[in-house]
């Protein structure tokens, strides 16, 4: 496999299928693994962290054929193809930019991805679309004790699993879910819900992970605890918190094409409109437009138009994919041109209704 | 002058005096002389930054804890306080005392619940001392101190704990 076959698809977060799809885009759940024997990626030398790396490589690549891990040397890798992983969720920002010898596993389908030597030796994920919190645990814990028993992990009985940040140590798992909240926003209820959620630990962040804003009405709720609380407590306290969001956000929706029809369809279709006419476009403006589509496509105010059809436009048009997609790279202005085109292009056949 | 240690420029200058009253002098460049703990003293002598780099009254504890160093892989705890990162496993017995407090404002709670993974070290001793070679086998490559190296190597070898 090579990063051009995975620009074919979008991967299985933005698949568009599953449970609570209309407005749970994905759930995600990482564990944050570290060898005993070693300093932790920050402190390793460069000679380590290439033992770490080699070591860490063998072992996820002797894995069961089940997974399917295909292995990239990040440092090899020219930025925009570390862009284009970060885009598609399979690296975090920081992964990306770092300096030293590291990489990723891919699974099968982009539903499981671990990154070798980021801030931990191991960061192990599984990504599911729609709301599939139990899936991607039962995946996860699967994957991480077949790894368990490939490599010995730094454990300790009175603090878990241990961490280079000690935000992480214990569990070492962040379960987090990306919600797509535009009636809940328009209402302004969502000061409330946020302050609710604080009490039960849980935090919430931007579309792409900590101190990002929150674009297009996407949101992400996370566990912030990692110690002295089970997986099983954890997951439970996002289980029984997400359904009643995603309630309320329908409620909202309702109240909307109930009482303000007209106004709706309006906005939806001037981003549509927008979206369809526009000759220049930032990654931002296409977000908050497909955000206010995918609203229309969810309440069925849009026929021509699917979920999965959004998705795909809105990780089609970042930056990194755009420029893999046309082959070149682009500066900003040539950038926003291109998106316009990309745009056009593939909205020109929706039929209005 | 070079480092009696690296080799590399030394800009760090210490004499000390004997109990006999004979003098020693040393040279080295800041990476070692930092390597040492050589600066240890001037942080100390400021209680004021320390206190305020713990945002926690630890009291009489603070100096105490602010001189930890981690015999594993040498980072003190000063230093994760500035980094925010730790510098290898066997840091969370080394700093244990200033790291309850921390993970309690973190956590709320100081004791792990949950999974225990099929395979772990439990001998904390044998992994201070595998993390304490791997540190010990860098340095002696940078010294080329190749036969050193070599035992460093065979002896990690011997205790391969990922077979």
């Amino acid at each position: 496999m090579t990063l051009d076959d995975l620009l074919q698809g979008t991967g299985e977060w933005l698949r568009g299928e599953g449970p609570e799809v209309d407005v749970v885009v994905s759930t995600r759940i990482r564990l944050a693994r570290n060898l005993a024997d070693f300093p932790f990626p920050n402190r390793a030398s460069a000679l380590q962290r290439g033992e770490i790396e080699s070591l860490l490589r063998e072992r996820i690549l002797q894995l069961a054929d089940s997974w399917q891990f295909c292995y990239f040397a990040l440092h090899r890798l020219p930025e925009l193809d570390r862009q284009f992983l970060v885009e598609r969720q399979l690296i975090s920002r920081e992964h990306a930019h770092a300096n030293g010898q590291r990489g990723v596993a891919i699974g099968k389908g982009e539903a499981s991805s671990i990154m070798v030597n980021e801030e931990d030796h191991l960061r192990l994920q599984v990504i599911r679309s729609g709301f599939q919190l139990d899936d991607a645990w039962h995946e996860i814990n699967r994957l991480d004790d077949a790894l368990s028993e490939r490599v010995c992990y730094a454990f300790s009985e009175e603090f878990g699993f241990l961490t280079a940040c000690p935000t992480n140590v214990g569990t070492g798992m962040r379960a987090s879910v990306l919600l797509h909240l535009p009636a809940l926003t328009l209402a302004k209820q969502l000061e409330k819900f946020f302050r609710a959620l604080q009490k039960m630990n849980l935090v919430v962040r931007g579309l792409y992970g900590e101190g990002t804003r929150a674009s297009g009405d996407f949101y992400q709720i996370s566990n912030q605890v990692t110690l002295g609380r089970s997986e099983d407590e954890i997951l439970r306290a996002i289980r029984e918190t997400v359904p009643a969001i995603v309630d309320y956000e329908r409620h909202a929706r309702e109240v909307l094409v109930r009482e303000m029809r007209s106004a709706l369809q309006d906005r939806i279709h001037r981003s549509l409109g927008t979206l369809r006419s526009a000759r220049m476009m930032t990654s931002e403006e296409t977000l908050d437009l497909l955000s206010n589509v995918r609203l229309g496509v969810a309440l069925q105010l849009l026929d021509d138009l699917t979920v999965p059809r959004i998705n795909e436009l809105l990780l089609q048009t970042q930056p990194a994919h755009l420029q893999k997609l046309v082959g070149e790279e682009m500066d900003t202005d040539q950038q926003n041109i291109v998106r316009a085109r990309y745009l056009r292009e593939q909205l020109r056949h929706v039929q209005l209704n | 002058m070079k480092c009696f240690s690296c080799g590399k420029p030394a800009t760090v200058h210490v004499t000390n005096v004997e109990p006999g009253g004979q003098k020693k002098e040393l040279h080295l460049c800041q990476a070692c002389a930092e390597k040492m703990h050589l600066f240890q003293q001037k942080q100390l002598s400021l209680p004021a930054l320390v206190h305020a780099l713990l945002g926690a009254h630890l009291g009489p504890a603070v100096e105490e804890i602010s001189r930890l160093h981690c015999p594993a892989c040498g980072i003190g705890f000063m230093e994760f306080r500035q980094q925010g990162r730790l510098g290898c496993p066997y840091d969370y017995v080394a700093f244990r005392k200033g790291l309850l407090p921390l993970l309690e404002r973190l956590h709320r709670r100081v004791r792990h619940r949950g999974k225990v993974p099929r395979r772990c070290l439990p001998d904390t001793d044998e992994q201070r001392q595998v993390i304490r070679w791997r540190q010990e086998l860098g340095d002696a490559i940078t010294r080329e101190a190749f036969e050193e190296a070599a035992v460093l190597r065979d002896r990690i070898r011997r205790k391969d704990f990922h077979l």
